[in-house]
């Protein structure tokens, strides 16, 4: 069984009445997004002059997002295609403008006006074909090349999203490029599973310095002790291809953690006077399952 | 939805060139208040396509700005502010259609909110 909604039934069949009623109420839901929102919006790097930028919501569906982009003091204007998200949005009385629509229909909106656009965990959608009409990668295209021709120049996109495996974020980085953004993927503590927050950083235009990928947050070993890659502030952004991290080759303990992590663990536990079991060749092994 | 969105947004349907101003049919407009802010009006002058504005602004009962775009000397005027921001910020479309200027096809407003929605053959 898979929690990834996603997989589970077409955005605007998921997100009914009862599933946006329950988006609101959960105060971990709403935490969550305002978290995610506020670093999206921190990511587009908008100018420090205190003028209100006119920026995009997409997917912006219960208004959660919407309400970090109005307390920063800017206008948005939101898509979604769940109407039942959007009444929800109504009845918090959110400042933005609501459409109902559909991204993957490509955004019908007049071209280089827009200042910036977030969108929280809603790309991932576009890689389904819930319909026998869909075909992901055309709503891909339509996608990413309306919104590169709506945004002004050097105008930037940020996604939160949460890609069900390399090849899916690869394919929706590919029809970025395409479309002529550049840009990067922004992994937030990427060592761990928890706190682990994926942003796809997209800019308008060709590549210069406002187009250098932004830091990533975590990747300091301040928060995660058994970080390694610490002090040079280039490693500080994990780039999109993952290729550096060879999954397959590591052996995963159930837990997903590998034989070198457990080592670390064990050697820092040491340190700190704390008995501990000691490294043989059966260290970070799976267990047998017993009868 | 307020004139600011109506006057960014166009008729997407595929074949269409000119799919913009959508035109507006208005059976309910309401009146919401939203905080003067200048330097947001003097940052949308430049993008605003002034005739679909006033345009707009007439249908929705509000025929108080120049038909012809003004100099952007006006900016200094509070008054021209006051109008522009009203018209820009404050009218919203409750109900009604939204209708593309090259097909006739109607997008309908309800509660505020344009459903944009193409059909199969429409995308
Ligand atoms: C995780 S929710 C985000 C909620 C939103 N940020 C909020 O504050 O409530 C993802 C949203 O993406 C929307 N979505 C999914 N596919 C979409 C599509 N093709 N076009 C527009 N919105 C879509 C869903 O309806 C849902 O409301």
């Amino acid at each position: 069984m898979s929690s990834r909604p996603e997989l589970q039934a077409p955005p605007e069949i998921f997100y009914d009445d009862v599933e946006a009623r329950k988006y609101t109420s959960s105060s971990r839901i709403v935490g969550i997004q305002a978290e995610l929102s506020e670093r999206a919006l921190e990511l587009l790097a908008l100018p420090d002059d205190g003028i209100p930028r006119l920026l995009l919501d997409i997917g912006c569906g219960s208004g959660l997002s919407g309400e970090t982009i109005s307390e920063n003091g800017h206008q948005w204007i939101g898509l979604d295609i769940s109407r039942s998200m959007l009444d929800v949005a109504l009845e918090r009385e959110t400042d933005g403008d609501l459409i109902l629509g559909d991204m993957g229909q490509g955004l019908g909106l007049r071209p280089g006006l827009i200042d910036g656009a977030i969108s929280i965990s809603a790309v991932q959608w576009l890689c389904n074909a819930d319909k026998s009409c869909h075909e992901p990668r055309l709503r891909l295209k339509a996608f990413f090349g309306s919104l590169y021709r709506c945004l002004g120049r050097g105008a930037r996109a940020v996604f939160q999203l949460y890609p069900e495996n390399n090849a899916q974020r690869e394919l929706i980085l590919s029809f970025a490029m395409r479309a002529g953004f550049a840009g990067g993927v922004v992994i937030d503590y990427p060592h761990s599973s928890k706190k682990r927050k994926e942003y796809l950083v997209l800019t308008c235009g060709p590549p210069s310095l406002s187009t250098a990928t932004p830091r990533a947050k975590g990747e300091d070993g301040s928060s995660c002790s058994d970080d390694e890659s610490s002090g040079d502030e280039e490693n500080q952004t994990v780039c999109i291809s993952d290729r550096h991290r060879p999954r397959k080759k590591q052996k995963l303990t159930k837990k997903g953690k590998t034989r070198a992590w457990v080592l670390k663990k064990k050697e820092k536990m040491r340190s700190k006077g704390n008995v501990v079991p000691p490294d043989s060749k059966y260290t970070a092994r799976k267990r047998k399952a017993h009868f | 939805m307020r004139l600011l969105t109506h006057n960014m947004l166009s008729s997407n349907i595929k074949g269409v060139i000119n799919g913009f101003p959508l035109r507006i049919e208005a059976e309910r407009v309401v009146e919401k208040q939203v905080d003067f802010n200048p330097d947001f009006l003097k940052n949308m002058f430049s993008k605003i396509d002034w005739k679909a504005l006033a345009d707009a602004s007439k249908i929705m009962g509000y025929p108080e700005l120049p038909d012809e775009l003004p100099d952007s000397s006006l900016l200094d005027s509070d008054e021209f502010l006051h109008k522009f921001h009203h018209a820009l910020l404050e009218l919203h479309l409750e109900e009604g259609a939204l209708v593309c200027p090259e097909t006739g096809r109607r997008f309908p407003v309800n509660k505020g909110i344009p459903n944009m929605l193409l059909h199969e053959d429409e995308v």
